[in-house]
């Protein structure tokens, strides 16, 4: 069992959720994202998603592009970010990371050379925002031949069958979009999120993540109380911006909104319990 | 003819590309955030339907005829070509087109096809403005409404296109974010419609892009080719021995090039721009030295950093000032089937005040790159041959540029 499948078997037997932050790597510089990382877990984090920097996020809003670009000017690279994982990894192999960023880097790299680098150093699964499936065999099996999990994207948008082709794609978890939008968009609407998960649930035995717009201690609650996993990133890279010239404060910040995020899900469950 | 060629005839037939999923080789294909997905099904089903729908062609036909102007001239540049002293060059006079380049041949297919599936809101990216003027231009003759994104430092230099955008109706946004040229607008309409997708229609003013662009602009674009081919064979009773063609995205150059690409014996040449010269990196020539990569929905040749990041291009023309191109040139170009050379700043600049002085006709800072290379072209070519450019585009909007480059107060 890989660490992204012991997570979920293990909040799943708590009947606790999922906690998945987003920070981009190297933002605001190279030398934060390993101690972010581990603050993260501890105020709450199950699994972390490491957005790999480029020049070009198309399908992000302007928080997640100002972080891409920060990231830049210290010319972050894919290779780096891997090296960001394998430190994380000497005092942590628990937690799940998962990148997820753009396809031309790993491109680049080689998809080969990329699985192998990435798997090596503790990477669990790869979400490569740009790759639909349809496009994907390559990549999928360079990944699959590394014990890497491909993850997939669900949108409002996706019709029956391409849910199929995606769900028999996808392994660790399958990432429903809750909006119509780039990231950090405006509002979430659960009983829509609800009902896709519903058919998500129908098409696949993966747990469920929703992400986009979630952005508090109660969006949180009110999409954990639909879903396995609650993916919040724009949200705390907001914080990272704002006190981005003082880490100790940043670092207090962004694991003050996990642990929010963290005691209003593990409380709801109490609830429902 | 070599060993090479004959094999190609054998075993490629160009007409064939791009395949269901939008691939030339391993070019093109469809490269997008998930939400885009149904939208690219809904365009891919929508074209499919009415291309090969005779009212929605004779709508098409018409619009280019009595709005756009078509059959646009082909001109044969006898005291140009004289003063060369070689080949004969023809000049396909794209810019006599309705807003003076052949860009409106592509908006006023994709404003067509969008109001058939019922969209009220079209969108567009825009470097110099050319493909924002004409989309503002078809959305007001639809009655569509139209924003067009444009990058903050193009809007800058480009201020009278802004104000013509405008005054037909369009809202033009700044786009501030990355190099704030035309691939950051390109990302922010992508951003736009994957927040829009149900009622907004993507107008791609170029081959790139996922599929079915590529393919749907090319195919909207070929009627330059298909009046070229057939008016070069009234006029010298056979085919042209080259065809000449700037390349920034490259939707003239396959408009020109794609009805002829069966044509063996005609030559094909794409010009990018070499900026202030390929050796010194500041440059916008992905297929004379770039590798392949993918961006904007398509896998292509780009202008990329060893790890993978796009960077910044330059050129004199904004039109050409792009890191990637489209998907179909980077399969020719590797078929061998076309070739891509580069033309500087200073030999577009020179080829502009050549043509102006020598015909009477004055090249966008674009088409200059294609003059340049054709000059040069024609020297090495004899009397008896024929060389096609395309005019892309007529040069007024550059007129500025050109006085700032030259230091004249205009």
């Amino acid at each position: 069992m890989n660490r992204i499948e012991k997570t979920f078997a293990a909040r799943a037997a708590e009947k606790r959720k999922v906690l998945v932050p987003y920070i981009t790597a190297g933002d605001p510089k190279p030398a934060v994202t390993v101690g972010l990382m581990h603050a993260m877990v501890e105020a709450g984090a199950d699994i972390i998603e490491l957005g790999v920097p480029f020049s070009d996020p198309m399908a992000d809003g302007p928080v997640i592009q100002a972080a891409c670009e920060r990231a830049l000017v210290h010319d972050v690279t894919l290779r780096d970010v891997i090296e960001m994982v394998r430190q994380f990894r000497a005092d942590n192999n628990e937690t799940p990371v998962v990148l997820m960023g753009y396809l031309n880097p790993i491109e680049v790299m080689g998809y080969a050379t990329f699985a192998k680098a990435a798997a090596d150093a503790g990477v669990d699964g790869v979400l490569t925002v740009d790759l639909p499936p349809e496009e994907g065999g390559e990549a999928m099996a360079a990944m699959d031949a590394e014990g890497l999990a491909p993850i997939f994207l669900v949108a409002p948008t996706t019709t029956g069958e391409r849910l199929q082709r995606i769900c028999a794609a996808a392994r660790g978890f399958v990432y429903y979009v809750s909006l119509k939008g780039v990231t950090g968009a405006a509002t979430l609407n659960v009983s829509a999120v609800a009902d896709k998960v519903t058919e998500i649930r129908q098409a696949s035995d993966l747990p469920v993540g929703v992400g986009f717009g979630i952005r508090d201690a109660q969006s949180a609650a009110a999409i954990g109380a639909v879903a396995d996993a609650v993916v919040v990133g724009s949200a705390l890279i907001k914080r990272i911006e704002e006190l981005r010239d003082d880490e100790q404060r940043m670092r207090e910040a962004v694991a003050g909104l996990l642990s929010e995020m963290r005691q209003a899900l593990d409380a709801q469950q109490t609830e429902t319990a | 003819m070599s060993d090479v060629t004959e094999t190609r005839q054998e075993t490629v037939d160009y007409t064939r590309y791009p395949d269901a999923q939008g691939h030339f080789g391993p070019y093109g294909g469809r490269f997008v955030a998930e939400t885009l997905m149904a939208a690219l099904e809904e365009l891919t089903a929508a074209y499919e339907r009415f291309r090969n729908d005779s009212e929605f062609q004779a709508a098409f036909d018409r619009d280019l005829a009595e709005f756009v102007g078509r059959p646009s001239p082909l001109y044969y540049a006898e005291r140009w070509s004289k003063r060369l002293g070689g080949a004969r060059i023809y000049l396909k006079r794209e810019d006599l087109n309705h807003t003076g380049a052949h860009k409106i041949n592509n908006t006023v297919g994709q404003a067509l096809l969008a109001s058939r599936m019922g969209k009220s809101r079209v969108i567009a990216e825009t470097g110099a403005g050319q493909h924002g003027v004409a989309t503002a231009t078809v959305a007001a003759r639809f009655g569509m409404k139209c924003v067009v994104y444009m990058g903050e430092e193009d809007v800058q230099r480009q201020s009278v296109n802004v104000f013509r955008m405008k005054l037909l109706g369009a809202e033009v946004v700044p786009v501030r974010s990355g190099t704030r040229t035309l691939k950051d607008a390109m990302n922010e309409a992508m951003r736009d419609w994957v927040t829009n997708v149900d009622d907004t229609f993507y107008i791609i003013g170029t081959v790139a892009g996922p599929h079915p662009y590529p393919a749907m602009v090319r195919d909207f674009q070929t009627i330059i080719g298909r009046e070229a081919r057939r008016q070069i064979l009234e006029i010298e009773g056979r085919l042209p021995d080259a065809l000449v063609a700037c390349v920034g995205g490259g939707s003239n150059a396959i408009g020109l090039f794609h009805p002829f690409l069966q044509d063996e014996g005609v030559a094909m040449y794409g010009v990018e721009a070499a900026g202030e010269g390929i050796a010194t990196g500041r440059h916008a020539a992905p297929l004379c030295a770039g590798k392949p990569g993918v961006l904007h929905g398509n896998r292509t040749y780009l202008m990329e950093s060893e790890s993978g990041q796009i960077i910044g291009t330059h050129s004199v023309s904004a039109g050409l000032d792009y890191p990637g191109v489209g998907p179909e040139h980077a399969w020719l170009k590797d078929c061998q089937r076309a070739s891509y050379v580069a033309a500087t700043d200073q030999e577009a600049l020179t080829a502009f005040h050549d043509l102006t002085r020598c015909e009477g006709i004055m090249p966008a800072l674009e088409t200059s790159h294609a003059l340049a290379y054709a000059a040069k072209l024609a020297q090495e070519m004899r009397p008896d041959q024929t060389i096609v450019v395309s005019l892309s585009g007529r040069g007024d909007k550059d007129i500025n540029t050109v006085a700032r480059l030259e230091g004249i107060e205009v």
